[in-house]
């Protein structure tokens, strides 16, 4: 059983609904990313979605664009990425690891050796945004090595793509809860719901729900049918500005803690 | 040499050129290309839509456009006769608008009420917005703000047509991060909402639709040869940044073997310096917006910026098409300069009497080269892809004459 797998399980168990907290690597800098992560496993994460910074971050809104451009800006490269997973798996072997980004930079390191260093530094799943179930040939490697790839659906997905996402579905399927960008604010929670229990019925994998979720009240709303939650650009934005590794691991616990308890709430 | 048996059986119906092309983009737009593809095949195989298109080629655009002896200038170059495809004699000034009328009509089809569109130079933005004018459909365009600074007679060209040009400020700031903020507003407002993307790059099926809109550039230009000089040219040549025009020529020869393929890419101030954007003569595959290609990044992957003296060659990608072409042989792709460019504008103007775009200018300088190779009764036909009003700032300010 993959660490995903055991965290949704336990999570299952337990009558919980996870909480998927993203970050940008290498923002607010490089050195707060190791510390961030504990923090963020500290008020509750459940699994840590990690983005690898791009230049040309297509399906990001401003507020991850702009974390990627900090990050870039610092130098910050997938192989950085991985160093932070390895140093956070010395004290955390069982928080899981998605990676998050784009293909180009995958493709400069090269599938296969990016598959092997993957695993050896920790990461548990690969979310490449801009490779849609159609080209996923390319990740093969990846899959191969045991990674999972993490697959998206969205409420502009048709039924028939929708079948085969529920069927090819690995690790977790994430749900983009509106057509549009990461960090912009609409919901429209009785639509997601209805169509998120039809895709949990079917899904080989849990179902998380991310785009547009800013605070308790939203991550509870949409905790009611969901199996986890991501929570994305809200947070990534209160990390901005943050003067160390101390205040951003501070400020993710003091912005995950009350997310945290509406969805123990339930 | 890869056996390709016939040129034009591509893409496949995934948008694949071989290992380019494709559909790299997020879930949320996988269906509206959908939508998008199965409008296009429809219409593409539609009489009365074919015939509409026909007449707003011949009458507004202008088509066809004369190819033309350069008789001077060959004279001058010492070398084969070289020809010119006058598509700077179109309606706006250059080949775009070929593509745009076309995606117009596939807007309109689709009952789409906007029109986006992604810029660098501003020649696609105001060839938008000059058919969304004439369609009566609202037109925003999304440009770079580096871009909108150094454009801005194009940028108030737009707006005379009624465009609202929208500055982008993330990334590089130029075109490459103007096609991301287009695709971030197509995925946001796609029910009522078509995107013109201006060159033959993006996701299946833009490098298809895009290239079938300029291949009439070719089309004619084969018959117009055969007619004028009773033979096929020995080698033909275009500029090359995302590849539209070029792809417009070329793909009508493309199964005509003997017939010799250049695309000339922009070599900046020398490949070695780093300051260019030649994808194909110095990239590697990769995937950038939304399609599998060459392209210009670094070791951690992350696209860098180019070079150009022309903004319309200044993209870190290629069409997918090109790079398919590259790998199996069938196109070569060769750097100009800077300076090659400039210098063959003002040979082009002084022989010929002729403005030519800066884009432009390179497919100049590398039909001269290729003439020089070729006896005096060869025959080198080169794109001219756009007319050099727009650059008249760019060439003296670099001059060092104040206007």
């Amino acid at each position: 059983m993959s660490r995903i797998e055991r965290r949704f399980a336990a999570l299952k168990s337990a009558g919980r609904t996870g909480l998927v907290p993203f970050i940008t690597a290498g923002d607010p800098s490089p050195d707060a990313v190791v510390p961030l992560m504990h923090g963020l496993v500290a008020a509750g994460a459940d699994v840590i979605e990690l983005g690898v910074p791009f230049s040309d971050p297509m399906a990001d809104g401003p507020v991850i664009q702009h974390a990627s451009e900090r990050a870039l800006a610092k130098g910050v490269g997938l192989g950085n990425v991985l160093a932070w997973v390895a140093a956070f798996r010395e004290t955390d072997n069982e928080t899981p690891i998605v990676l998050m980004g784009y293909l180009n930079p995958v493709e400069m390191y090269g599938y296969a050796a990016f598959a092997e260093d993957a695993v050896e530094a920790g990461v548990d799943g690969v979310l490449m945004v801009d490779c849609p179930l159609e080209e996923s040939h390319v990740l093969e490697p990846l899959r191969n090595a045991g990674l999972d790839q993490i697959l998206l659906a969205s409420p502009t997905t048709a039924e028939g793509r929708l079948a085969r996402l529920c069927e090819a579905a690995s690790g977790f399927l994430y749900y983009v809860s509106f057509a549009g960008i990461t960090g912009a604010a609409q919901l429209s929670t009785g639509e997601i719901a209805e169509r998120v229990a039809g895709i949990r019925a079917r899904a080989k994998a849990p179902v998380a729900v991310g785009f547009g979720v800013r605070d308790a009240a939203s991550a509870k709303a949409i905790g009611e049918f969901a199996d986890a939650v991501v929570i994305g650009s809200a947070l990534v934005d209160r990390l901005a500005g943050a003067t160390s590794a101390d205040d951003a691991a501070g400020r993710a616990r003091d912005f995950l803690a009350p997310i945290r308890a509406a969805l123990d709430a339930r | 040499m890869t056996d390709i048996a016939d040129f034009h059986a591509y893409p496949d119906a995934h948008g694949r050129f071989g290992e380019f092309g494709g559909i790299y983009v997020a879930e949320t737009l996988m269906e509206p290309l959908a939508e998008l593809t199965a409008a296009y095949e429809k219409l593409r195989k539609d009489p009365a839509f074919i015939a509409e298109l026909d007449r707003d080629l011949k009458y507004y655009v202008g088509r066809p456009s004369p190819v033309y002896h350069a008789e001077r200038l060959s004279k001058h170059v010492g070398g084969a006769r070289i020809v010119l495809k006058r598509e700077d004699l179109n309606h706006t000034g250059a080949h775009k608008i070929n593509n745009t009328v076309g995606q117009a009509l596939v807007a309109r089809h689709m009952g789409k009420t906007r029109i986006i569109a992604e810029t660098g130079a501003g020649q696609h933005g105001v060839a938008s917005a000059t058919v969304a004018a004439r369609m009566g459909l609202k037109c925003v365009v999304y440009m770079g703000a580096v871009d909108i600074e150094r454009q801005k007679i194009n940028v108030y060209r737009m707006r005379l047509l009624g465009a609202e040009v929208v500055p982008v400020t993330s990334g590089s700031k130029t075109l490459k991060d103007a096609l991301n903020e287009a695709m971030r507003d197509w995925v946001t407002n796609v029910a009522d909402t078509f995107y013109i993307i201006g060159t033959v790059a993006g996701p299946h099926p833009y490098p298809q639709m895009v290239r079938d809109f300029n291949a009439i550039v070719g089309r004619e230009a084969r018959e117009q040869t055969l007619e004028q000089f009773g033979r096929l040219p020995d080698v033909i040549t275009a500029c090359v940044g995302g590849g539209s025009n070029a792809i417009g020529l070329f793909h009508a020869f493309l199964n005509d073997r003997q017939v010799r393929i250049v695309g000339a890419e922009a070599a900046g101030e020398g490949i070695e310096t780093g300051r260019h954007a030649a994808s194909l003569a110095a990239g590697k595959p990769g995937v950038l917006h939304g399609n599998r290609t060459y392209v210009l990044s670094d070791a951690n992957g992350q696209i860098i910026e180019t070079h150009s003296v022309s903004a319309g060659l200044d993209y870190p990608g290629v069409g997918p098409e090109h790079a398919f072409l590259k790998d199996a042989g069938r196109a070569e792709y060769v750097g100009v300069t800077d300076d090659e460019a400039l210098e063959a504008f003002h040979l082009l103007a002084r022989t010929e009497g002729i403005l030519a775009a800066l884009e432009s200018s390179h497919a100049i300088a590398q039909a001269i080269k290729l003439a020089r190779e070729l006896p005096k009764d060869g025959l080198v036909l080169a794109n001219l892809s756009g007319r050099g009003d727009k650059d008249v700032h760019t060439i003296a300010a670099r001059e060092g004459i104040e206007l």
